[in-house]
């Protein structure tokens, strides 16, 4: 206690949550997750739109490290090609491996060319073919033929940005929302705590069904990708207003707070300069708590069709793929965009407990 | 307490106009309506319409009228002759639509709840008390997976897993032969055997939750004094848990019911219509691609009726279980 005496604030909520072991593991996941939404054009060995229709429905690769060749065994990771017959008697088409056919994977590899970003045209590709005519499938392959990892890596950049918009859009409405509320009490008060208990009373899915079902379907992408954040935020905020109109309420008759008036500070500044730095790192907290709804609520809209819509590619459009038992039995990998939708939440909801955890590090 | 549940059912009129607005409205004020649609197939065939048929179109459905018009004409419709409105889609009058689905959806979303009060409380507590013990973690394990799975995701995998291992599709509330059968036992007994599906997959993440919040819940309390003084007084540790502190760690559950119930409602749409139910979630993903303007609303209006009555209802049990609340309404009742 004497030791921590000398800390300042932050330095206390570092040292709370770095004590937390689940959450260090959910911020080094969630990193590694915005890591790869960053830079997904390099790390997919595909481009999401490249199909192959010999290669449809193909199940997930093996890969293999190391490599039987005339003068020796020597580290070659390598995948063998598939060659595919049809059953007659049920007319399913079956993979099986061909030994004969190697195709040999590396590291920075020259590949499909893509645009990074949109703006720098490249072909470097983190992990892939040597052969850049080759295609590989450490995912499988989807009805059309394309590569459901590829896929998967695109989808990372669409899902976790839109969870990061509509929890900005959320936050900007809730703090300004819950912030008036909190700082004027009284009648404002009373009308908005209203306004937040009816909104939160209502069904949000069926809410959002309706209102995202109105997003017309030739909508360009970029903009059905705002409606769509715009729509997440419209009902996201009230729980972030709660939370902001809580602090509010507890800080309001703080002396330091009241010198700061008694100054003859105007209302804006003090919430700006006095009372946010103050419950800032609540607000963080709750706001990374908050993403994994967003993302799954994204994903939902988009898996019932009327959310995101192809060619954009989020895990709720994937998993649109593996929405009838029949492509879900033949290809039982069109799951895997769920996986990476499970691994998301989860990371973000360890990091968010943590976080809320070091938000009051006077707390035993 | 009568007085108190006056003025509660009189906000809950004022909550049910609004929702009979945002319904309405929500359906109406974006842009495009039934005829758009209906003009947009026909061009797809090839056909046209002149812009006096659709105007024609337009007066039949009675959507040429202003949007505040619509909305008293449908919402008088309802107060004084019960009558809904008319499915453009379908050409039957709603009542007649949702009357089955919307049993089936309440059903659904109580028996959900019940399935969560049965599975979580007792895990919950045994967690608390058995802290740190193997089964606390994997119950915890499982409740962090529970919350990150979407639903939608939960119903399809176990659509495969029972295709895949046990050879049938476990899709929909009735068997076939069932669906469009008259009320029976038989067919009471069907509707069970295919419920426990949609019920698992809508309550897993409710249960994992509730789980969470008694166990943080009922681990403040164990330590508390009265606890002790229990205990000293020689109570057996079975009567003493569940007659002190379970009770009130229950509290703060209880008071979260609603928001609970609110969001079993709301998923049950997604999960219909993945597992195929004969509830409203189809109907209205339906209505809402379609336009069809009163269909839609009076299935968003109800469906937050559901959710409002959850809200009552939970405050009513909040009373009965807490007496410092009752008191707070009585007290507010005094000024």
């Amino acid at each position: 206690m004497t030791q921590a005496a000398h800390l300042s604030h932050s330095q206390l909520v570092v040292r709370r949550f770095l004590r937390h072991r689940l959450g260090i593991f959910g911020a080094i996941m969630t990193f590694l997750i915005y890591f790869v939404a960053a830079f997904v054009e390099f790390l997919a060995p595909h481009t999401p739109g490249a199909y192959q229709a010999r290669d449809v429905y193909a199940p997930p690769q093996d890969i293999r490290w190391m490599l039987e060749s005339p003068d020796g065994r020597r580290f070659q990771p390598h995948v063998y090609g598939l060659r595919s017959t049809t059953d007659y008697n049920t007319g399913q088409r079956i993979f099986e491996e061909d030994l004969d056919r190697v195709i040999e994977l590396g590291f920075f590899v020259r590949g499909e060319g893509y645009k990074f970003w949109g703006l720098v045209p490249s072909n470097l590709h983190f992990i892939g073919p040597k052969d850049p005519g080759e295609r590989v499938y450490f995912f499988g392959a989807d009805r059309l033929g394309r590569d459901v990892l590829s896929r998967t890596i695109y989808a990372t950049r669409v899902s976790m940005t839109i969870g990061l918009v509509g929890v900005g859009l959320s936050v900007i409405l809730g703090i300004a929302i819950g912030g008036v509320s909190g700082y004027f009490g009284g009648i404002v008060d009373l009308a908005i705590q209203r306004l937040i208990e009816f909104l939160q009373s209502l069904p949000s899915i069926p809410l959002w069904i309706g209102l995202a079902a109105a997003i017309p379907p030739t909508t360009p992408p970029i903009r059905t990708y705002f409606f769509i954040t715009a729509i997440l935020s419209i009902i996201g905020w009230t729980g972030l207003a709660r939370v902001v109109r809580g602090r509010f309420m507890s800080l309001k008759d703080e002396d330091f707070i009241k010198s700061a008036r008694l100054d003859g500070n105007r209302p804006v500044r003090i919430i700006r300069r006095h009372m946010v730095p103050n419950f800032l790192s609540h607000i963080i907290a709750v706001v990374t708590l908050a993403i994994p709804g967003m993302i799954i609520a994204e994903t939902s809209l988009s898996f019932l069709g009327i959310g995101l819509r192809p060619p954009v590619v989020s895990w709720g459009v994937l998993l649109q793929e593996a929405q009838n038992l029949r492509s879900i039995a033949t290809a039982p990998w069109l799951f895997l965009p769920g996986a990476a939708v499970v691994v998301a939440v989860l990371s973000l909801n360890f990091l968010g407990d943590g976080l809320r955890d070091a938000a009051d590090p006077y707390a035993n | 307490m009568a007085r108190f549940l006056a003025r509660r059912l009189v906000l809950m009129l004022f909550t049910v106009i609004a929702i009979s607005v945002i319904s309405f409205f929500i359906i109406v004020l974006p842009p495009g309506d039934f005829v758009d649609r209906l003009v947009q197939e026909a061009n797809q065939y090839g056909e046209n319409f002149e812009p006096h048929e659709i105007e024609d179109l337009r007066r039949n459905y009675g959507l040429d009228r202003s949007a505040v018009e619509q909305y008293f004409v449908w919402v008088g419709n309802i107060l004084f002759r019960g009558d809904f409105g008319y499915s453009f889609g379908w050409d039957l009058p709603v009542s007649d639509l949702i009357g089955q689905r919307l049993g089936l959806t309440s059903l659904l979303s109580v028996v959900t709840l019940l399935f969560i009060w049965i599975v979580a409380i007792p895990v919950g507590i045994y967690s608390a008390v058995r802290k740190y013990s193997l089964g606390d973690y994997v119950f915890t394990f499982l409740g962090f997976i529970g919350l990150a799975i979407p639903n939608f995701l939960l119903a399809l995998v176990l659509l495969y897993i029972s295709f895949r291992y046990f050879g049938q599709s476990v899709g929909g509330l009735f068997s076939p032969e069932y669906v469009n059968a008259p009320w029976s036992l038989g067919r009471i007994a069907d509707l069970l055997s295919h419920l426990w599906i949609p019920v698992i997959v809508l309550g897993t993440a409710g249960t994992a939750e509730v789980i969470r919040k008694i166990r943080a819940n009922l681990l403040d309390e164990l330590h508390r004094p009265y606890v002790l003084t229990a205990r000293a007084k020689g109570l057996d540790e079975t009567h003493l848990l569940l007659k002190y502190p379970v009770r009130h760690s229950l509290n703060p559950f209880v008071s979260e019911l609603n928001d609970l119930f609110v969001k079993i409602v709301s998923g049950e749409t997604i999960v219909a219509v993945v597992l195929g139910l004969q509830t409203t979630g189809p109907l209205l993903l339906e209505a809402l691609k379609e336009e069809d303007l009163y269909l839609a609303s009076t299935l968003i209006m109800f469906l937050s009726f559901l959710a409002v009555l959850g809200t009552l209802f939970s405050d009513l049990l909040l009373m009965l279980l807490d007496p410092k609340i009752r008191r707070q309404a009585a007290s507010q009742e005094m000024m």
